[in-house]
């Protein structure tokens, strides 16, 4: 069953997992008193604010605020009213446009680049790979929040200010690094002897990059792709520095500018904006949990 | 005629022409050069060279829309007298220190929980990292509304308890402000922590907790002993990586409070784009966020000391 969310953890993980190990030592109400309680609680806390984005959003306004007589976890008659109003007054459809554009360009450019860095990087062995791939894990670690001053007066000197292009341009600085050493250790992995049988039939280094390692990386590739996906949605302090127009906007920056406005029933139409704009991660993540969870634990441990 | 003697000269150049191209095409220094192109033009661009460029721009009087002049260490002067600038020092070392300390607590201990046998054990897994998936932005703004001053939902549950009184003031008292974002952090920080650490859990053998519960070690002994070494390397990694995104946080504290109320809540990134990118000071901002390098070269050190000792996974096959 857990073999399904860590695949990579292979012989410990199926041995601990399949067998009971020494649970039959404990008796059910110590079980319930160590495990079940805490992990409820924590469940909880962890989940309640998505409960309560996903509540709000469907609350009509009068229940919102009053909270003597209804009572406030739960909804009598929900309403589409705030979703509707998102999606149909507000340009809010181009926002998710936007920010979908900025994350499927940025993460294609860094995959690209990522499988011929790490694959030159693992399998050219070039003077000086390692320093590189030392250097480009130091490149992990520089954030962004040091770098979008300078940054947003290159992006200016580029003619790129205003431009979702830019963000396109900058994402990759996040990604490549990550991407390039979870493929690194998945290169590791593709026996040499593929390769030399490849070379002394004649293959370049490009078809057998093309023909024989891509193609055996794949579960690789997607773990990549989903976790740089994820980064590029999240990413907030250089869209907030680079972009200025409204309809320019991605979805994080539009629902802190564009929402903000003194009125009261603000709150159900930035919940709806909150949960429409978490539901594409959630669902990418619902189907490839288990390539998410071997590339974050992956990035740690190389 | 006129062909046979230009093609005289041709066999010679051809002949050299090939090997010295089939020598470029087989050298592997010639083609890594161009494998790493793409990498290297993307991250020396916009990386290595704002880098620098931050550095030199904290030196300069730069403004929005007019380009400086060398100042020297004005900024930096100008910052060591600012008060304002030392609040949000201690914000940000608050912030990171407390956040991290708790994650960690937590996140170890939810590790150790879900390391058990369980029903529905993929299924709460899978669950525990959504916090995680879910744009920290947007999360943010579901705890604005969780603490909004009036209809916050804790302060409504503590008062139907009989706890307190009257509505809590999350985010309009600077401790209270301080405490709720930190708790925010600690709540989307936790389950990276928790399943990374869970993924080191699953590389110990449990016949070593077999064997030791045959010597009559007890729980916490099995946990000191045989878990905390084995899993000491991977801490140092995740709470590195923990601690480094803890510190130069940014957008958490932007949604939530913007560095209010009257700066309690600011730490170094937020006040950076306060005075870089709103009052225009580019140069005041660069220095700001420049003086946040020490402290994460000093991340970077702690980081790399622990990378050194994780040669007992060189065994595994987890890559």
């Amino acid at each position: 069953m857990t073999d399904s969310a860590l695949p990579s953890k292979a012989p410990a993980a199926a041995q601990s997992d399949d067998s009971e190990g020494m649970s039959f030592l404990e008796s059910l109400p110590r079980r319930v008193v160590t495990l079940y309680l805490p992990l409820f609680v924590i469940l909880v806390v962890l989940l309640f604010p998505f409960y309560w984005m996903a509540l709000t959003s469907i609350k009509p306004d009068e229940q919102l605020i009053d909270m003597d007589r209804y009572n406030p976890f739960w909804v009598v008659h929900p309403t589409f009213k705030h979703i509707s109003k998102l999606l149909f007054e507000t340009q809010y459809p181009r926002w998710l446009w936007n920010t979908m554009y900025v994350a499927v360009g940025a993460t294609t450019l860094s995959i690209i680049a990522s499988v011929l860095a790490a694959y030159a990087i693992v399998r050219l062995r070039f003077r000086g790979a390692e320093a590189v791939g030392v250097l480009i894990f130091f490149a992990y670690l520089v954030p962004p929040s040091i770098l979008f001053i300078p940054l947003a007066s290159v992006i200016q000197a580029y003619g790129l200010f205003d431009s979702p292009l830019s963000l396109i341009l900058v994402y990759p600085t996040l990604l490549i690094p990550f991407s390039t050493w979870l493929l690194m250790g998945y290169f590791k992995t593709i026996p040499y002897e593929l390769e030399e049988c490849a070379l002394i039939d004649g293959a370049s280094r490009w078809q057998i990059l093309v023909k024989i390692v891509v193609p055996l990386a794949i579960p690789g590739l997607i773990s990549a792709f989903i976790f740089s996906f994820t980064l590029c949605w999240n990413e907030f302090i250089y869209a907030l520095t680079f972009l200025q127009s409204t309809p320019n906007k991605t979805v994080p920056v539009a629902i802190v500018n564009e929402f903000v406005d003194g009125d009261i029933y603000k709150w159900g139409s930035l919940m709806a904006g909150a949960l429409v704009g978490s539901l594409p991660l959630v669902i990418l993540y619902a189907f490839f949990v288990e390539h998410y969870v071997s590339a974050m634990t992956g990035a740690v441990k190389e | 005629m006129t062909t046979v003697q230009t093609s005289m000269p041709v066999p010679a150049a051809g002949a050299d022409m090939p090997s010295l191209w089939m020598r470029l095409r087989t050298n592997r220094n010639w083609i890594a050069l161009w494998f790493m192109l793409p990498a290297a033009a993307f991250l020396i661009l916009f990386l290595a060279y704002p880098l620098f460029l931050g550095v030199w721009m904290s030196f300069t009087d730069e403004r929005i829309g007019r380009t400086g002049v060398f100042v020297g260490l004005e900024n930096y002067q100008w910052l060591w007298d600012d008060s304002i600038f030392w609040l949000a020092v201690f914000n940000t070392l608050l912030y990171t220190i407390v956040a991290s300390a708790i994650k960690f607590a937590i996140g170890l201990y939810l590790a150790l929980l879900l390391n058990r046998h369980m029903p529905f054990k993929a299924l709460i897994r899978s669950v525990v990292l959504i916090p995680f998936i879910v744009p920290t932005v947007l999360s943010a703004i579901a705890f604005w509304w969780i603490y909004d001053a009036q209809f916050s939902i804790i302060s409504w549950s503590l008062i139907r308890l009989g706890v307190i009184d009257h509505n809590i003031d999350f985010l309009g008292d600077g401790n209270m402000a301080r405490g709720s974002v930190i708790f925010a952090n600690i709540w989307r920080g936790v389950p990276f922590v928790a399943i990374t650490l869970l993924a080191g859990l699953q590389t110990v053998s449990p016949s070593l907790y077999e064997a030791a519960t045959l010597d009559g070690a007890t729980n916490w002994q099995r946990f000191r002993f045989i878990t905390y070494p084995l899993l000491t390397p991977i801490i140092a990694v995740v709470m590195t990586f923990s601690v480094l995104f803890t510190f130069t946080d940014f957008q958490l504290v932007w949604a939530l409070t913007r560095g209010g109320p009257v700066n309690a809540t600011h730490l170094m990134a937020t006040l950076s784009y306060q005075r870089g990118i709103i009052s225009g000071r580019l140069g005041e901002g660069a220095a700001i966020a420049t003086a946040m390098i020490p402290f994460l070269a000093a991340a970077i050190a702690i980081s790399w000391f622990g990378m050194q000792r994780r040669k007992w996974q060189q065994g595994s096959n987890n890559d």
